[in-house]
């Protein structure tokens, strides 16, 4: 091998630490994709021939050749709608009031703390604070809305968190830029800051709208329901969503459950694998007119 | 130093007082005294006072990292957003305290426009960074009168005949010089009364240099002109005073002719033949 730079003992040894490394960081990658692959295998082997048309338009059944997953992909659809539409707002202005207005004072750094922790508390706990606030107190009963509002909670902290490092990514000179023309801090933020902000806002969205989706705890703490015989179609509906769905027909003592609890893992996945599609699109989107 | 404005009062030259025959008649536009500037514990400026006159082109000459736009800055108020930044003293625009209580700092930015150092387009199309201050400010009443003013600020940045077939296209794919021509005409647009341009050149071919200072010179029968540049032969064809800063202090101050012939200090004689800094 020729080494342009003369003999340099301890290039050579640096080489073989980098090769070492690169060695040992495969083998990890190699586990960790190998078994999920194997968790995949396993759930299409189960799965995959009930995975037909006939699945994907029914309601629940007590006979598990004809029982569907209908209901409860209308009712994960509508609860994840929803969840956006909550935590989106109230998340990008959280963090914007923070970030923009906030400054460095006691009070934000005490929040921003609190805020971090609350993104590591257990969902079941969300799901005991939804029970009291949102279905006893706030009297929206064991509805959608109820589900939506929980599951919004759950979202918050990391739409806070990746709105804020979103934000602190767009370079002061933009934000001079726009002052300098005469601009207020309000327009600055509105036209340009937060325009910047989106793809960094849209990647955290849907990290915390895919956690959400996948969320069974805290909705059962609710009262959503594991067997329902129709679609929700009001925000005040009785729902049930995939998880729920799938942990039913898993807990069943009958194997041809398990088949179908097969078949529902994988229209969860391929419902997660959409959303995270449907981010990244978005984010290339607004990244192309943003900067490069 | 030689800071030969700080006990007359403003409508009189500076110049008077250096000797140099020539009186300026035109009236003080903005009116710096006693500044002084702090990042955090830093002192970036000390104890700076000049007249500078309406209608004129004022050069700020002077080593990297001796205050030019630090000082530049204090002039719209820019520095206010920096964290921990503090300024005494006082800047009279117009015979108004940029600094008292109750100035309203976004109608002054919008009187005082400015060209930064590093050019910073906004991620969006060219016509939208040159609309971006109409729209906010609510300067023009229709879309035809929008699309107007753009076309007159472009003209007026001499980046027109670049650009006129891809107003829609994004401002980040202009070349370096292209986008400071760019945030010119972004500034022009909203029709300040003083531009403060941070070496509006630096970055811009022989060419493209000699618009901007033929541009400057045409500018300055409407504004009053600051403009900062390393390039002494570029202070000296293009300004009518010259002010010459070091470390944080303003050594000397006059007109351009008299800076470049007959500087008054050693220190200025030998920046400007190029013998230090
Ligand atoms: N945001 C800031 N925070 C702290 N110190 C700063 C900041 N900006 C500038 N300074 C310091 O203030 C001094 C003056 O900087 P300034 O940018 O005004 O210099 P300049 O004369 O414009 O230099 P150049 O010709 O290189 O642009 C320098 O010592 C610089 O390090
Ligand atoms: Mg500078």
């Amino acid at each position: 091998m020729a080494v342009s730079l003369g003999p340099n003992a301890s290039s050579a040894g640096r080489r073989r630490a980098d090769l070492l490394f690169q060695a040992v960081a495969l083998v990890v990658l190699a586990v960790a994709l190998g078994a999920l692959a194997v968790l995949v295998g396993t759930v299409w082997r189960d799965g995959a021939n009930r995975l037909d048309w006939q699945f994907l338009t029914s309601f629940p059944s007590r006979r598990a050749e004809s029982a569907g997953i209908y209901h409860a992909i209308v009712g994960s659809l509508y609860v994840i709608a929803l969840t956006a539409a909550m935590a989106l707002p109230v998340g990008v202005a959280a963090a914007t009031y923070l970030e923009e207005y906030g400054g460095r004072s006691r009070l934000a750094r005490f929040i921003e703390l609190n805020i971090a922790n609350l993104a590591a508390v257990p969902s079941i706990i969300y799901g005991l604070l939804g029970l009291g606030l949102f279905v006893r107190t706030m009297a929206m009963g064991r509805s959608v809305l109820a589900g939506a509002a929980t599951l919004a909670l759950l979202a918050l902290p990391v739409v806070i968190l990746s709105t804020r490092e979103a934000l602190r990514t767009v370079p002061s000179s933009i934000r001079e830029g726009s002052y300098a023309l005469g601009a207020t801090k309000w327009q600055t933020i509105w036209h340009q800051v937060l325009p910047m902000a989106v793809p960094g806002i849209l990647t955290g969205l849907i990290l915390a709208l895919s956690r959400a989706i996948g969320e069974t705890a805290p909705l059962i703490t609710i009262g959503a329901l594991t067997y329902i015989p129709f679609a929700p179609d009001s925000i005040w509906s009785a729902f049930t969503v995939l998880p729920i769905q799938i942990f039913n027909w898993v807990s069943r003592p009958q194997a041809a459950f398990k088949d179908n609890a097969a078949a529902g893992i994988l229209v969860l996945l391929a419902l997660l694998l959409t959303m995270n599609a449907i981010a990244i699109v978005l984010r290339d989107r607004y990244q192309r007119k943003g900067r490069p | 130093m030689t800071t030969d404005v700080r006990p007359l009062p403003p409508t009189l030259s500076s110049v008077v007082r250096a000797g140099t025959p020539v009186a300026e008649t035109a009236p003080v536009k903005i009116d710096v005294r006693n500044l002084n500037f702090y990042y955090g514990q830093k002192r970036a400026l000390d104890g700076i006072s000049m007249a500078i006159h309406a209608n004129r082109v004022t050069a700020f000459i002077g080593p990297s990292g001796c205050g030019k736009s630090t000082f530049l800055r204090t002039l719209n108020r820019m520095n206010d957003i920096i964290p921990g930044a503090r300024v005494d003293g006082s800047v009279t625009i117009d015979g108004h305290d940029a600094y008292g209580s109750g100035v309203d700092v976004v109608s002054l930015r919008r009187q005082v426009g400015m060209v930064f150092q590093k050019s910073n387009p906004f991620p969006k199309s060219i016509f939208e960074n040159v609309a971006y201050g109409l729209r906010i400010n609510n300067l023009t009443r229709s879309k035809a009168e929008m699309a107007e003013r753009v076309e007159e600020s472009l003209r007026a940045a001499a980046i027109w005949d670049e650009v006129k077939d891809r107003l829609h296209e994004s401002a980040l794919a202009l070349s370096g010089g292209q986008q400071q021509r760019l945030c010119i005409a972004r500034a022009l647009a909203i029709r300040p009364d003083i531009l403060l341009m941070d070496e509006p050149a630096s970055a811009l071919d022989p060419i493209a240099t000699q618009r901007i200072e033929e541009l400057v010179y045409d500018l300055k029968k409407a504004y009053t002109i600051v403009i900062v540049t390393h390039n002494m032969q570029q202070a000296a064809r293009v300004s009518d005073y010259t002010a010459f800063f070091w470390l944080g202090r303003l050594v000397e101050y006059g007109r351009t002719d008299r800076i470049f012939t007959a500087p008054a200090e050693k220190l200025t004689e030998d920046y400007v033949t190029g013998r230090c800094g």
